[in-house]
């Protein structure tokens, strides 16, 4: 039965993860933006679980955990805990334009699809029609973090960006070699950890954690 | 496994670890003096062992020494000495004058040394996945020390170099990852076909436009912690904010190590496309550097962020002789990757004396160096000849093979190039000069400063300009091949 509707509930997974992409996006309050990053984590444990059940590759179901593990629960926590000795939990951010940066956003995702178009047909996967969705989400990521101002949804559209990069690596090679995943999975919490201090910094110098401060260093 | 590789790696960590609980001590400096020449005379022991023995590989094929990335572990391990000896001093002064806090020591001692480690493993390395955490770790390590002062610049200076590295990172990992996807086909799935002595072998059957592909995104990538134009913004900032040891570790030895890199994967797309994609990327990309920093450099004011900008213009430089190829052109691009190194390490040890001694970074209001301090002076002036490329210093031989060999296979960029290197003397010279040999009335330094690093580097340059070692020359010429 599973079997039969495998691949059909990975694809649902992949429209699932891009659309909390989308609503990554356009989300105002900070901390409904880390829950839908949790979302995101807990959409690519789960389809990561899958691929692993219906493939067979049993190294995915160790993925999958240290998804679990960092994206849903130390990621989210260590992200809760840091708004919330910033003061900035209940922060909304003014975000100008949401329509123009959906359009925008649908030309990436057009673009992403073209671009993992002669990449899929190549790819002998059965989770090969997502690939285009992963560069999709990893594109939104980088738009969300052009598009932002704040420190704290700077910081989560690239952990988020790091979330479609996983993605797009589980759909089109069944994941990287376990030995890298962990090096990056370390990486990327080291990473976050180091962010959190910096913040402080940040704030302990200018009593904000708006990035709109720190646009002094220009070519004159 | 060679008990001298297991040192190299060894003796950066366990100096990492012990630093993070004791960097704060008042002979903390000396420590770091003692891990990072042990790390060098590993090195040197490594190098006298493949010398003797040929390539080698270690921990089951995860890391391997060849002519190419022999020659960079050891000046990378004998920059980051110098630069440890360096620090010794500048660094007790800054702690003196209350700008860094004993956290800050003890964080900087520890990240130093963890800095060394993550550039050791980038390099020996033969899995391309550890290769781009290793990166990243190298990224991690430096942004808290290009924040050490805590001052407005250089917070945003680091926050800037890691959005800016971390979002090109990201991309070299997409790239890495489309490799893979490449060489599974070929080579299986497993770590195996990550491993870049496999893909060597089998570059010839790997799928074109994936490898295409995923080229331009490594290039994003590792490009922008080469400081490629237009990816080099994080740069001058990160650069001319942290602290001076930072700026020549950065500069001398990061943005070499991230172009190895990029070197590694030219090697394995060039082999598996038809026609040179790669190179004619990489050349672009050079070029442009070259022309755009040349422009930037008339405009600066901090001498730190200026010569941040002679090292985009000279990455550029050795980027475009890669992207040329051939045997001469690659021996001209990995020589000048050795003394611009060298070079522009030992000009930011003495900027960095200059700067403290004048409390400021601005060209303008430092004046009269030689009268200030000679030594400070002509370590000053002697690096600034050198990098600009004057005879007989190291730098003018590779200039020269890189611009002979642009003469002859592409005539249409050997105008740029030229024009480009004349402002960059220009500016450079125009502003060092009077920094140098200006009027002063400030008095004389009653201590002297340890300048022995500078005067070493520039004695390796003018040595390697006036004669090469037989050797030396062979080891290259073999790095140059394995290159193309």
């Amino acid at each position: 039965m599973l079997q039969h509707y495998g691949p059909q509930l990975i694809n649902l997974f992949a429209a699932v993860l891009l659309l909390l992409s989308f609503a990554m996006l356009t989300q105002r309050r900070i901390m409904s933006l880390i829950n839908l990053f949790a979302a995101q984590g807990l959409v690519l444990c789960l389809s990561t679980a899958l691929v692993a059940w219906l493939t067979g590759q049993t190294h995915l179901y160790g993925s999958a955990a240290l998804t679990l593990a960092l994206k849903v629960v130390a990621l989210p926590w260590i992200l809760h805990m840091l708004i919330r000795r910033l003061n900035v939990k209940w922060d909304v951010e003014t975000l100008i334009n949401i329509p123009t940066m959906m359009l925008v956003g649908i030309v990436l995702v057009i673009l992403a699809f073209n671009l993992a178009l002669p990449i899929s047909q190549l790819a002998g996967t059965v989770t090969r029609s997502t690939l285009g969705i992963a560069l999709a989400s990893v594109l939104l990521s980088f738009l969300m973090m052009i598009t932002r101002s704040k420190a704290v949804p700077q910081v989560i559209g690239f952990l988020s960006m790091e979330n479609g990069l996983f993605f797009a690596a589980t759909g089109a090679v069944y994941g990287m070699p376990m030995v890298v995943e962990l090096g990056v999975a370390l990486d990327v919490l080291v990473g976050a950890l180091i962010l959190g201090i910096f913040m402080f910094q940040i704030r302990e110098r200018f009593d904000s954690v708006d990035t709109r401060h720190l646009e002094k260093l220009k070519e004159h | 496994m060679a008990p001298e590789f297991l040192l190299l790696l060894g003796l950066p960590l366990a100096g990492g670890l012990a630093l993070a609980l004791f960097g704060h001590w008042a002979r903390a400096a000396e420590l770091n003096v003692a891990f990072s020449t042990l790390t060098f005379f590993a090195a040197v022991a490594l190098v006298a062992r493949v010398v003797a023995g040929g390539p080698l590989m270690a921990a089951g094929e995860q890391f391997f020494i060849d002519p190419l990335n022999v020659f960079l572990v050891a000046l990378t391990a004998f920059v980051a000495m110098t630069t440890a000896l360096f620090s010794r001093p500048y660094m007790r002064i800054e702690r003196d004058h209350g700008r860094v806090s004993a956290a800050g020591m003890r964080l900087y001692h520890s990240m130093y040394q963890l800095f060394t480690l993550a550039m050791l493993v980038v390099l020996t390395t033969n899995n391309l996945g550890i290769m781009w955490v290793a990166m990243e770790a190298a990224t991690l390590t430096t942004v808290l020390l290009v924040a050490l002062y805590r001052t407005h610049a250089s917070l945003e200076a680091a926050w800037k170099y890691f959005i800016l590295c971390g979002v090109g990172i990201a991309q070299a990992l997409l790239g890495t990852i489309l490799v893979y996807f490449a060489a599974e086909k070929i080579l299986g799935a497993g770590v195996g076909s990550l491993l870049w002595t496999h893909l060597d072998e089998v570059k010839d059957q790997l799928e074109p436009t994936v490898m295409s592909i995923a080229f331009v995104f490594l290039l994003v990538g590792y490009g922008t912690k080469v400081g490629l134009v237009p990816l080099h913004n994080w740069l001058p900032d990160a650069h001319a904010e942290g602290p001076t040891p930072i700026s020549a570790v950065l500069s001398g030895l990061l943005l070499n190590v991230a172009l190895y890199s990029l070197i590694r994967f030219k090697v394995i797309t060039d082999g598996a496309l038809e026609r040179p994609f790669a190179s004619q990327l990489l050349m672009g990309f050079g070029l442009a550097s070259v022309a755009v920093a040349a422009f930037f450099l008339s405009r600066q004011r901090d001498v730190k962020r200026m010569f941040a900008y002679s090292s985009i213009e000279h990455m550029g430089l050795i980027t475009f002789a890669f992207g040329m190829g051939g045997p001469v052109a690659s021996f001209g691009g990995l020589l000048h990757m050795t003394v611009h190194s060298l070079t522009k390490s030992a000009i930011f040890f003495a900027v960095g004396h200059a700067a403290q001694k004048a409390g400021t970074q601005v060209m303008a209001d430092i004046r009269g160096l030689l009268r200030v301090n000679p030594t400070v002076g002509w370590g000053l002036m002697l690096g600034t000849a050198a990098i600009l490329g004057m005879p007989p210093f190291g730098v003018f031989a590779s200039e020269f093979l890189i611009l002979t060999t642009a003469i002859a296979q592409q005539p249409w960029a050997t105008p740029i190039l030229l024009v480009s290197l004349g402002i960059a003397f220009a500016s450079i010279f125009g502003k060092v000069q009077p920094m140098v040999f200006g009027e002063t009335n400030a008095r004389r330094l009653p201590h002297p400063p340890a300048l022995v690093p500078v005067f070493a580097h520039l004695a390796i340059v003018l040595c390697l300009g006036l004669y090469m070692p037989p050797y030396l020359a062979d080891w290259y010429r073999q790095a140059a091949r394995l290159i193309g």
